[in-house]
């Protein structure tokens, strides 16, 4: 029985007072799990090579594009909407930007109309989602295959070699000191972008047209032409990540992209941002992709094949999301 | 036999960490009678409720049903024990059927196989029963509200519950709706079962109800004979001693000479309203009163640009409103019929929720200005009296009537020239319905226009100084508030 002692009660509390602080560390989930890995692998294959500097970077390095596209679509999902299309938008991007290069017209013309080119696919999936109002998703699924065949067809499946050393070394081969150029890349991205979500007005109305679109336009917020800026955004972040698939090949080939949408999504979930919109964060998405970028290196220098790579990371993907899960409501 | 008790809870305690809810409560209820329960929100009705339903177990007491004790460890041996809850954000799956929502988890089966023909035939029988025409293998998406709450009706009675607690039924019904519902409550108690009801609203608890009980800070502190007591006599019980309402009219002086700040001229939209004109001067305090479905929301809309109308014209000091950015920026504002769908974020902190129409002021550049709203924020909560432990606090964590004011606050920080109310308080409890009285009397008595539309016409009485009786989308008088005498005066201006 509980004692009695003190006679006084104040004011009886919202019920739910306590437990919100208990649900705090489920945001850190991602770091924490991030934390974990690299200290798993530090001790048992450390001495293998996993923690020399080369190979640190090597990860931030193959990790780039996807935490780049992660990044643009923690603010599609934010929005409460969806962009498959990502990964054909990057293919696209990279073969545009080669055709311009080898018809000899220069960098900066094949950077601009490849970044364009994403912009292009970004308005056409915001067109029919925000003016004919179709859910995003099978707007862009139908974009991802249109997309993914017009980059088939652009060059009738043939890689385009780029010869431009300067396009190739400002967009993924080159290395400022140490650091690889993508890495860089990569954290431009993620502080313009999170500086955007968590401190700008433009942000706000990204949370709040996912968090309860409805409530947003009772509030002023101009919901389809935010909806609008996300998918511009995204289409212009996955010809971006297209760029740098192409300068690090230094080629640009239809196959880019493929599979990085689901990927993207992984990271985005992994970090902490609803699924159902409305709660990003931007740091939780570059820690999701880096995470599953350490685990995949991890597990080849450990020896193992591809499919069990694929097996063990995709098991590792649904605990992590499993332990950040939040108590649904009854 | 009567007066029989089919239910009591006796000595009931729970305490959520070292909070007591719930302190040693005792509640009986009669076989065969509509008990009436009340309190304002944190009084602990619902806890009390959830104890009942076997949500929650209780930490001491013991509940009696027909002279046996049963304990509840999960809502289903609530259910197998006979108690059926009606919840006020209706429980029932859109895109099944009427029939698969009413034998949801229990379906008829022969063999492995379901038995729709079955459950159709049983859910057209009781139905049937409740006097109630609605087709079992209709969509509960396509059918009403008011139908939903009779499909809500069927199901706890398909299992065979003897005691049924409806919380806030007529909150989403109109007014012809909320008559049938009480015809079927009363053909229920005749039949022997026992209904709890909750509600905020006083009028249908003396229509309906036998008994009522009043919660208040976790304790019961009345519990009498509906016709031995007075709506005052139950407003003090539910807010203290020594706190006073502001449910009643007071007079505040005309404001004819005072400048036209909302000028509505004409405005048409089709199947919703037709040629409606009216203005609105500053002081003024007006109400629309008009059954649901008369238009009434639609107007609000068309005011706030969120649905212009097809033609006619609205005028904010001379400014034409087409759009909800031109609204805002001209100075109106408008708390929404539902705050939960409209009003707000639920997820989102309530400084989040207030700052989101406000990013316009509270900004640098493109940055948000996040210590000057956090400033502002902590005025409102300290002067609306809005109960949470931080502004940082989940919205949906807070009680209906603090959510309100989450609302309010968010608009009232730009100072509206005009003040557009729909439902404000609804699921709200008496406590907070008398502070948001208040502070729509202080920004009226400041200068700003203020419209009000409300279902319970007591509210609008409290409020208006003039009411606009709203027909079928059409305006058919205009009352001066001095000239009414009585709520029947109004029922029937918006009746006949």
């Amino acid at each position: 029985m509980p004692s009695k002692a003190s006679a006084t009660v104040t004011a009886p509390l919202p019920v739910a007072a306590p437990k919100a602080k208990q649900i705090q560390w489920r945001d850190f989930v991602v770091y924490i799990f991030f934390a974990v890995v690299l200290v798993f692998f530090a001790f048992t294959i450390g001495d293998k090579g996993f923690l020399t500097v080369a190979n640190l970077f090597n990860i931030t390095r193959t990790t780039s594009m996807i935490a780049i596209m992660a990044i643009a679509m923690t603010f599609v999902i934010a929005a409460g909407e969806l962009d498959l299309s990502i990964g054909s938008s990057a293919a696209l991007s990279a073969l545009v930007a080669a055709l311009v290069m080898t018809s000899g017209y220069g960098i900066f013309a094949a950077v601009l109309l490849g970044i364009l080119s994403g912009v292009a696919v970004g308005a056409l999936n915001s067109f029919f989602v925000t003016v004919l109002q179709i859910p995003s998703f099978l707007v862009t699924l139908g974009s991802m295959q249109l997309i993914r065949g017009l980059d088939m067809r652009l060059t009738y499946t043939k890689p385009v070699a780029i010869s431009e050393m300067t396009f190739n070394s400002m967009f993924g081969s080159g290395k400022i000191g140490p650091v690889p150029s993508l890495f860089v890349w990569s954290l431009v991205v993620v502080i313009i972008a999170h500086i955007v979500l968590r401190y700008t007005t433009f942000g706000r109305q990204v949370l709040a047209t996912g968090g309860n679109p409805v409530a947003a336009r009772y509030s002023g917020v101009p919901v389809e032409r935010i909806k609008m800026y996300c998918f511009l955004l995204s289409g212009a972040s996955g010809a971006l990540a297209g760029l740098l698939y192409s300068g690090m090949m230094q080629t640009a080939r239809y196959t880019f992209g493929t599979g990085a949408e689901l990927a993207a999504i992984a990271a985005v979930i992994l970090g902490g941002t609803s699924l159902f919109g409305g709660k990003a964060t931007v740091i939780g998405t570059f820690v999701g992709a880096l995470l599953i970028g350490t685990i995949n290196n991890g597990l080849i220098i450990m020896g193992l094949d591809v499919s069990e790579q694929m097996m063990i990371s995709g098991g590792l993907i649904i605990l992590a999301v499993a332990f950040g899960r939040r108590p649904t409501k009854t | 036999m009567a007066n029989q008790n089919i239910l009591e809870m006796r000595d009931i305690e729970k305490t959520f960490g070292s909070i007591p809810v719930l302190k040693k409560v005792n509640f009986a209820l009669q076989k065969g009678e509509i008990h009436a329960f009340m309190g304002g929100n944190g009084a602990g009705k619902s806890t009390l409720m959830k104890v009942l339903t076997g949500v929650y177990s209780r930490d001491s007491g013991e509940i009696v049903i027909n002279g046996k004790p049963h304990h509840f460890a999960t809502p289903r041996d609530a259910e197998a024990a006979g108690i059926a809850m009606i919840f006020q954000e209706l429980s029932l799956i859109p895109t099944l059927t009427v029939a698969q929502n009413i034998f949801l988890h229990r379906e008829p089966r022969s063999g492995y196989f379901l038995n729709d023909a079955e459950a159709v035939r049983r859910s057209r029988e009781i139905l049937a029963d409740l006097g109630e025409d609605i087709d079992p293998n209709a969509r509960v998406q396509d059918i009403s509200s008011g139908a939903c709450q009779m499909v809500e009706i069927a199901k706890a009675l398909s299992q065979n519950a003897q005691i049924l607690i409806m919380d806030e039924p007529t909150s989403s019904l109109s007014d012809h709706e909320t008559s049938s519902l009480f015809r079927i409550v009363r053909r229920l108690q005749s039949n022997g079962i026992s209904i709890i009801y909750i509600s905020h609203r006083m009028a249908e608890i003396f229509e309906l109800c036998d008994r009522v009980t009043v919660m208040r800070d976790g304790g019961i502190v009345l519990t009498d004979t509906c016709k031995n007591i007075s709506m005052q006599v139950l407003i003090d019980a539910m807010l203290g001693p020594g706190t006073e309402s502001s449910l009643q009219w007071r007079e505040r002086g005309s404001h004819s000479n005072a400048p036209v700040v909302l000028d509505v001229e004409n405005i048409t939209s089709a199947g919703e309203y037709r040629d409606v004109s009216f203005q609105i001067r500053a002081g003024e305090i007006v109400g629309l009163a008009g059954l649901m479905g008369s238009g009434r929301t639609e107007i609000a809309q068309a005011i706030f640009g969120i649905r212009s109308a097809d033609s006619g014209t609205v005028r904010l000091g001379g400014k034409t409103i087409i759009s909800t950015a031109d609204a805002i920026a001209a100075g109106i504002a408008l708390v929404p019929e539902s705050r939960r769908r409209q009003g707000l974020i639920l997820d989102h902190s309530v400084a989040e929720n207030f700052l989101l129409p406000n990013l316009d002021v509270f900004k640098s550049g493109s940055f948000v200005n996040e210590r000057g709203a956090a400033r502002k924020i902590l005025d409102f909560i300290k002067l609306l009296g809005i109960k949470t432990d931080s502004p940082d606090k989940a919205v949906h964590e807070l009680s209906g009537g603090n959510q309100q004011k989450v609302v309010l606050s968010k608009w009232l920080v730009r100072e509206p020239k005009l003040l557009i109310l729909d439902e404000p308080t609804l699921g709200v409890d008496i406590g907070a319905k008398s502070d948001i009285v208040e502070i729509v009397r202080k920004l009226a008595d400041k200068g700003a226009a203020v419209l009000v539309i409300s279902s319970e016409f007591e509210e609008l009485l409290a409020m208006s100084d003039r009411i606009l009786v709203l027909q079928d989308g059409n305006l058919t008088s205009q009352l001066d508030r001095r000239n009414i005498a009585s709520e029947e005066v109004l029922h029937h201006a918006v009746q006949s």
